[in-house]
């Protein structure tokens, strides 16, 4: 590593109002819904296809959809019932997805598959993971076996576990640091021992003290003579759970542009997968169920949800109680998530939280003329220059483009965040990144 | 309960500000210098400044209208051209002057461009320099502040008072001549209406940087660089750093947004660039100050200088990334 890598660190980003108010509400479960809705894409990669048809029984745990592809994570029933029909939905981002319903039976019948795995070796540790139909739950939604395969498996020194949750109003990876410590220590040192990498680092935000306190206090307490696990205090500011910052900000290295982070030694997991998967090979439970933090403007009681996957945002909503009328809903929090056109449209795997914002939060204000404030520029992590961005999408200039590495915004929306006049900066991007995608 | 939802694309916050806050800010940073003004130079330079405000805004209002453009008038940045104008100009110009360099800078310098954020050279002080070409007498017609006390109203119609050497024209004239720091901190030097008080500017200054309306880079470094290059130079680097038009300029011109590059390292070259050319014109060209044009070339080099210094994006590395 360079000196230059080691003292550099991303400048930029933002510091949007937290509201992390949900923060010290303990997570309940909600109630088995009558019925769940489970898209075919629920994470980055090939769409699964029904294993299952219509008039089908199905049990807790039983796997409803797979995909041959390597990109691609199996999808489990998180009830027991009947499959009552098969559906397209559209999900957010305009992506058409065909859906399994299924109504329950209120049994909560387990599946035989469900037991505990024991895997010996890595092949056989890649396979439960990928039984457990775990994507990154941090919100991007990649398949966990894919991203614990990297190619140069051998050159991964460093688990960077990503629990900065640096998004307005989510709590959910917070409640899992203070709720399930256990898990999540004991789950780094599987994927540790699996993936023959010698230390853990554990990034999060400075504005989450008692996660800091209790995760440096379980990591100190295991049996780790070399003290591989180490907690590291992050800065408070959007967006520090961005893998690449986050990388830089806990190791000092750079992830190169059009990279993985395995290019530099490192894998990045969400703090709650890393749980999750844990869990999953000590009881057989797969991915079918996720804490939600559920808050906004409009929701009457904020609250840390352990939701069924495939349960409609509606009885979520509903659950939670509404004290206004919603105008904007979202998956995800207000920076980077996706507004719902349809509370009918399920929760899904890498959901973390649903925020429904009430009219008083949502003003449209028109945009005026550029003013060269710079405020853009300055927000930006990935150095880019969201202003010639924007000057050479209007002409179509893919050359231009290319050359102001328009591919390495990660979409965090610092920019629009931080525009004065109000100009959608961060959607004119996504537009020439489209047009260098077909340009291609 | 009936929900109407909105789509939209995220992010779905916004930090709040918009460009008429920015522009408030920058009148608010700018209303020191304003009261220095009228205590300096009397009645008369709150009416050169009302007059050019007044214009500017008028100006702003028909062009736009005249263009059949949607109205920029509310952003309140025809205010702040107005302003820093009237505070490049001398106590005594005649008023329908003033009011011909408001319209100039707005409608030719600005509003022909497109408007706000369009311009590629700073309106107020194309103004100037049209005045200064058009109007020499009149540009250079300066008078000693607190003078008007001894007349306060009588003042206001005089335009042919007594003209008083600035600092500068001073030491063009005579490279010996010792002039104390200390009245130039306060303003007590013929010069521009907006200009010459030190204090006030740098308090304005300090409101910019606090509220974050403009970085201290600007200022800081073409300042620095003035200072630096007189002192090598062998000329009084204190006195030139406290007179002529630099302090404004520095502060509130070169800092415009639309005219200076808009990253941080083309900034730093921007700035040393304007230091470097004020020194030359003040201390080689014929003009006694070389503020204004030197902001005004290094204006119109932005765009090149914007396209040779520009940020590495993030994983661009000259080297390469290296795990181990």
């Amino acid at each position: 590593m360079s000196l230059f890598s080691q003292i550099w660190r991303p400048h930029g980003g933002v510091h949007p109002p937290q509201h992390k108010d949900a923060s010290e509400i303990e997570s309940v479960t909600m109630p088995l819904p009558e019925k769940i809705i489970l898209p075919m894409s629920q994470h980055i990669g090939a769409p699964c296809t029904p294993v299952v048809k219509v008039g089908d029984t199905v049990d807790v745990g039983q796997v409803v959809a797979d995909s041959d592809a390597m990109v691609s994570a199996p999808i489990h029933s998180s009830i027991s019932g009947t499959v009552t029909a098969m559906k397209d939905v559209l999900l957010p981002g305009g992506r058409k997805s065909q859906a399994v319903v299924i109504t329950s039976d209120g049994e909560r019948r387990p599946h035989s598959s469900m037991k505990p795995r024991e895997p010996k070796t890595f092949e056989e540790f890649i396979e439960a993971v990928r039984d457990s139909g775990m994507v990154g739950l941090g919100g991007a939604g990649f398949p966990t076996h894919v991203k614990l395969n990297p190619k140069n498996r051998d050159q991964i020194d460093t688990i960077i576990i990503n629990a900065a949750e640096c998004e307005p109003y989510i709590v959910t990876d917070y409640r899992e640091c203070m709720e399930n410590s256990w898990d999540i220590i004991s789950g780094i040192r599987t994927v540790m021992t699996f993936l023959g990498a010698g230390r853990a680092i554990i990034g999060i935000e400075s504005n989450k003290p008692a996660a800091i306190a209790v995760l440096s206090h379980m990591a100190a307490t295991i049996n780790d003579p070399r003290r591989s696990i180490t907690v590291k205090a992050l800065r408070t500011r959007y967006p520090q759970g961005a893998e690449k910052v986050l990388i830089a900000e806990c190791t000092g290295r750079i992830v190169p542009a059009g990279g993985l982070p395995a290019d530099v030694g490192c894998i990045v997991m969400n703090v709650t997968s890393v749980a999750k998967l844990r869990r999953y090979l000590k009881t057989g439970t797969p991915l079918i169920r996720k804490r939600l933090t559920v808050a906004g403007s409009a929701v009457e009681r904020p609250m840390n949800l352990r939701t069924w996957i495939g349960t409609p945002v509606q009885d979520v909503l509903n659950f939670v109680g509404l004290k206004q009328p919603v105008r904007k809903l979202l998956y995800g929090g207000p920076m980077m998530g996706l507004a719902l056109m349809d509370p009918e449209l399920p929760v899904l795997k890498q959901n973390n939280a649903i925020v429904a914002l009430a009219e008083e939060d949502v003003q449209e204000i028109p945009a005026s003329t550029c003013i060269r404030c710079g405020r853009c520029v300055d927000a930006c992590p990935m150095s880019l220059l969201p202003t010639s961005i924007t000057k050479a999408y209007m002409a179509k200039d893919t050359d231009a483009l290319k050359r102001l590495s328009t591919m390495t915004c990660m979409e965090c929306g610092c920019c629009t965040f931080s525009c004065p006049a109000h100009r959608p900066i961060l959607q004119t991007i996504r537009m020439a990144k489209d047009i260098l995608r077909t340009a291609k | 309960m009936e929900h109407t939802l909105l789509v939209s694309s995220s992010p779905h916050v916004h930090c709040g500000m918009n460009t008429r806050d920015i522009m408030r800010d920058v009148i608010i940073a700018l209303s020191p210098a304003l009261a220095a003004s009228v205590w300096l130079f009397g009645l008369r330079a709150l009416a050169v400044e009302l007059v050019c405000v007044a214009s500017a805004l008028a100006a702003e209002y028909l062009s736009r209208r005249v263009m059949k453009r949607p109205q920029t008038v509310g952003d309140l940045s025809a205010v702040v051209t107005g302003l820093l104008l009237a505070f490049n100009l001398p106590a005594t110009i005649p008023l329908w002057q003033a009011a011909f360099g408001s319209v100039v800078a707005i409608v030719v310098a600005k509003q022909m461009f497109g408007g706000l954020g369009q311009n590629f050279v700073n309106p107020a002080l194309v103004g100037r320099i049209v005045l200064m070409g058009s109007f020499p007498e009149t540009m250079n017609n300066w008078v000693d502040p607190l003078k008007w006390l001894s007349d306060p109203l009588g003042h206001l119609g005089t335009v042919d008072a007594v003209s008083s050497a600035t600092p500068l024209a001073q030491m063009a004239a005579d490279s010996t001549v010792e002039i104390d720091a200390m009245p130039l901190l306060f303003g007590m030097r013929g010069g521009s209406l907006g200009e010459t008080c030190v204090i006030a500017l740098v308090l304005g200054g300090l409101y910019l940087v606090i509220r974050r309306i403009i970085s201290p880079m600007i200022p800081v470094v073409y300042i620095g660089t003035v200072f630096v290059m007189t002192w090598l130079l062998g000329a009084d680097p204190v006195t030139h750093i406290l007179s002529g038009g630099l302090m404004l300029g520095a502060i509130f011109m070169a800092t415009d947004y639309a005219t200076c590059p808009i990253n941080r390292s083309g900034k730093l070259v921007y700035a040393i660039g304007c230091g470097l050319l004020t020194v030359l014109i003040r201390l080689y060209g014929s003009l006694p100050d070389g503020v204004s044009f030197a902001i005004v070339i290094m204006n119109i080099l932005t765009p090149l200088i914007e396209r040779v210094v520009r940020p590495r994006p993030f994983g661009n590395k000259r080297g390469k990334a290296v795990a181990k």
